[in-house]
């Protein structure tokens, strides 16, 4: 230490020397070696956490992401069965690749699909190979059905024995859409979640606009998700601050009434709001008895965009209490004290230093309501009507109705890259280290 | 007399008290005038209510009843801001989301200062404690006693006429504690403020103050400057509560104007200076000052009067003697004495004759 300070290479700081311990190592490599023994304990302390973490999150995550890439319903038929995974579209795929897009679809191409149709009768993948067509192109499955159907009587030339079948064969966006679904990596479903698609050259373009719904619904998601982080916000930060001034006593007493909503289930909680907020509910009744609504009048605050806010409002509320609770409670009243005593006026001393104070709590809070929201799905699935629904119920809709699970994958990994835009962002206006959880 | 002290009367107490429940009086009638430029201290023990009188001045808590005036003008109704008043914290309350030199600027700021004028204010304020160089940093970066400065700093930088110290050094170790109750004097004598300091460390009252007032159960028990309260306690609280103390108990058997005769409960009867001691019967507390007992019998002064010690414990402090005596039955005796190269020094279980004046014996309150 002392030798580095006399040398005048390190006194103009130009080459640093490197430290070592008393028997001449490398102070650094001493340190590590020092440190790696209890680093390897600390490892296998956490490792089954890892491995749960790994296998509850990170595998869960990966194979949506996968799967909103990937999709074999034109190139691997399985049987459920016996679990045998058989090739199938192999001669249109050949031909595919022989000629380049745009190409008109020739006797080849025709003669290839006819064989392909045999296949797809023979291990019954016809339903599923024009479903798979059928997400990007509507009105496809039943062509397919019923080309595999009479597959076996086709006869040459094929071009005209399949156009006879159906004129839509011809259609050159069929074609396309069944050029990009003989690869099984495709991108076409983040385009479809943002309501784009490819016409027949491989532009992408607009959807219909009447067929415009995820983007639409991805900014409402996104505008109620801030209406309601803001809305608990305003609600919560008056409670927040009585809970954190109140004697501890009384503030548990009232933090546990803050709290009942998480011990009723949340049906109930939702169901409960139907109840009330219904037009023949409980409010409007009250409101028509006491004559201020007229009875033809009733508010219409269920099964529309109100109906969804109040509830979530609500439900998500005690997610902004808390951590606005844990960055009060340790406020020492003295602060404030201190900044009336220095002139300021109580409006000044709350702006000034009250408020800044509980900024961090606020980050937290808006950004647990905030996701919470924006993945929200119960509640505005059972109020929200047909305009208050979110992402989240379309997400839904696609796992179950339509099985179209590739889109649902990629909506979800759209809101999931949403999510962490917003974090990236907050992390550069607020920084994260500015975030008290609890 | 009542009338002068009036008019140049600064702070004001009158007939004030203070209840937080409305069953117990924390603040008791409490009656209290202070000129400009004084330097007071509230010293009581822990509880007695020296918060209390602050934040009522500070305009924090209301009086429950009485009248608070300002420079002659009550400030029941002045909201705290309004007031004018610096203020120092136990925990000292800097804004932690705020850099040393935020913190200074903001009761400028909020006074509407312009921005040249304060940042020169805050200059001078930072420098007058010897903390121009930390500006830029935020509390959390500063040791105790910077912070305690800072505080300080901070209190004094819009130059209020009147400052409150609650408990300020509470949390600093001895050293920088002396340090800083010689800074906080030279500072408040330099400015000329007007200071009321609380503190239950009654070394740092003593050294501080113009005047100490002892706090106890809700009442000032006495107010006088530091050598008097040290040498004619009123009562018995106050001569226990400053300094070390040896107390004998006894029964007032003469008192005639300022001599008492005290019978101790051991049949010595001794003489002694009377305090608030009144009829004769009356059960009283004698209290002597270690310092002021003599046994070296070439020192003794003329008129001293002697009593009978046993030795038990001798013990060398360096600049002093300490040894505890057993005199009529009280085993907690001491008596301190300067070593000089003279000087004799005793051994437990000597048989000896202690002396001391009888004006330095009190005859107080049982
Ligand atoms: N906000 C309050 N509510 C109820 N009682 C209080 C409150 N503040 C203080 N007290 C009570 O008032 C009495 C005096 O308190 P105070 O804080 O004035 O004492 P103190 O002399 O400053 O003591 P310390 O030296 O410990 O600071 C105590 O008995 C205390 O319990
Ligand atoms: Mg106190």
């Amino acid at each position: 230490m002392s030798d580095a300070t006399l040398s005048p290479a390190a006194m103009v700081g130009t080459t640093p020397e490197q430290l070592t311990t008393a028997d001449g190592k490398p102070l650094k490599q001493a340190l590590m070696r020092a440190q790696s023994h209890a680093r390897r304990r600390a490892f296998l302390l956490v490792a089954p956490l890892l491995a749960f973490i790994l296998l509850t999150f990170v595998m869960p995550i990966g194979q949506m992401l996968h799967r909103s890439v990937h999709n074999e319903g034109f190139t691997w038929h399985e049987d459920v069965a016996s679990g045998q995974r058989t090739p199938i579209m192999t001669n249109l795929s050949q031909w595919f690749d022989q000629n380049e897009l745009g190409t008109e679809p020739d006797e080849a191409a025709f003669a290839a699909l006819a064989a392909d149709l045999i296949v797809l009768r023979e291990v019954k993948a016809a339903g599923q190979a024009g479903t798979r067509i059928n997400y990007e192109r509507s009105g496809s499955r039943s062509m397919f059905t019923k080309a595999a159907r009479r597959a076996q009587r086709l006869e040459a030339p094929y071009k005209e024995a399949i156009v006879d079948l159906d004129e839509d064969w011809l259609d050159p966006d069929l074609w396309r859409v069944m050029r990009d679904a003989s690869s099984s990596y495709t991108a076409n479903f983040y385009l479809a979640a943002l309501d784009r698609t490819k016409d027949a050259d491989g532009n992408v373009t607009q959807v219909n606009e009447n067929r415009q719904v995820y983007v639409k619904l991805f900014q409402r998601t996104l505008f109620l998700s801030i209406v309601i982080t803001f809305m608990t916000f305003i609600l919560a930060y008056p409670i927040a601050h009585l809970l954190a001034t109140l004697p501890l006593a009384k503030s548990n007493l009232l933090m546990i009434l803050v709290l009942l909503p998480f011990w009723t289930s949340l049906l109930v909680r939702t169901t409960s709001w139907m109840v009330l907020l219904q037009s023949q509910g409980v409010v409007n009744d009250a409101l028509v008895s006491t004559g201020i609504l007229a009875d033809d009048n009733r508010l219409e605050m269920m099964y529309n965009q109100a109906g969804t806010l109040i509830a979530m409002t609500h439900i998500l509320l005690p997610f902004m209490v808390l951590p606005l609770y844990s960055v009060m409670r340790p406020i020492n009243p003295s602060y404030v004290r201190a900044a009336r005593s220095l002139g300021a006026t109580s409006w000044t001393a709350f702006r000034r230093v009250y408020f800044p104070q509980t900024v961090p709590g606020i980050g937290a809070g808006a950004l647990l309501v905030f996701i919470l929201a924006v993945g929200y799905y119960i509640t505005p699935a059972l109020v929200g009507g047909a305009d208050g629904q979110l992402i989240s119920n379309l997400i839904a809709f696609h796992m179950q109705n339509s099985l179209n699970w590739s889109l649902a994958a990629a909506l979800a990994a759209l809101l999931l890259g949403g999510i962490l835009l917003l974090y990236w962002l907050y992390d550069r206006l607020v920084g994260i280290d500015n975030l008290k959880l609890g | 007399m009542a009338n002068s002290s009036r008019n140049n009367a600064f702070v004001e107490f009158e007939r004030v008290q203070k209840s937080y429940d409305g069953e117990n009086l924390v603040v008791k009638d409490l009656n209290l005038t202070l000129p400009k430029g004084e330097f007071l201290t509230m010293l009581g023990p822990s509880g007695s209510g020296k918060t209390t009188c602050l934040m009522m001045l500070a305009g924090f808590e209301t009086a429950t009843h009485g009248d608070i005036r300002l420079d002659g003008v009550s400030i029941n109704n002045i909201p705290p801001h309004k007031r004018g008043i610096g203020m120092v914290f136990q925990n000292y309350a800097l804004f932690p989301h705020m850099t040393i030199a935020e913190n200074l600027s903001f009761p400028l700021e909020v006074r509407g200062m312009g921005k040249s004028e304060r940042e020169q204010k805050v200059k001078r304020a930072l420098d007058m404690v010897e903390m121009g160089a930390f500006g830029g940093r935020r509390p959390s970066q500063l040791s105790g006693g910077q912070q305690q400065r800072i505080a300080l700093a901070r209190a004094l930088v819009f130059e209020p006429e009147l400052v409150l110290m609650d408990e300020p050094l509470g949390a600093l170790d001895k050293q920088l504690r002396e340090k800083m109750q010689f800074e906080i004097t030279r500072l408040a004598h330099n400015l000329g403020i007007t200071t009321v300091y609380v503190t239950h460390d009654q070394t740092e009252a003593l050294t501080m103050s113009d005047r100490v007032a002892v706090f106890n159960d809700g009442r000032i028990q006495q107010l006088a400057p530091p050598n008097e309260l040290y040498e004619a306690p009123v009562n018995s609280f106050v001569a226990q509560f400053i300094g070390e103390n040896n107390t004998l108990e006894g029964t007032i058997k003469e008192i005639n104007g300022n001599q008492a005769l005290v019978q101790l409960d051991d049949g010595e009867v001794i003489h002694c200076k009377p305090v608030n001691v009144y009829k004769t019967g009356e059960r009283a507390r004698v209290s002597i000052r270690p310092e002021r007992v003599e046994y070296n019998k070439d020192r003794m002064q003329e008129g001293a009067h002697t009593i009978k010690a046993e030795v038990l414990e001798f013990i060398y402090m360096g600049d002093i003697f300490r040894t505890r005596l057993k005199v009529a039955g009280n085993e907690e005796f001491i008596i301190k004495t300067r070593n000089a190269p003279d000087q004799v020094r005793l051994q437990a279980g000597q048989l000896i004759e202690i002396g001391w004046m009888p004006e330095d014996c009190h005859a107080l309150d049982a």
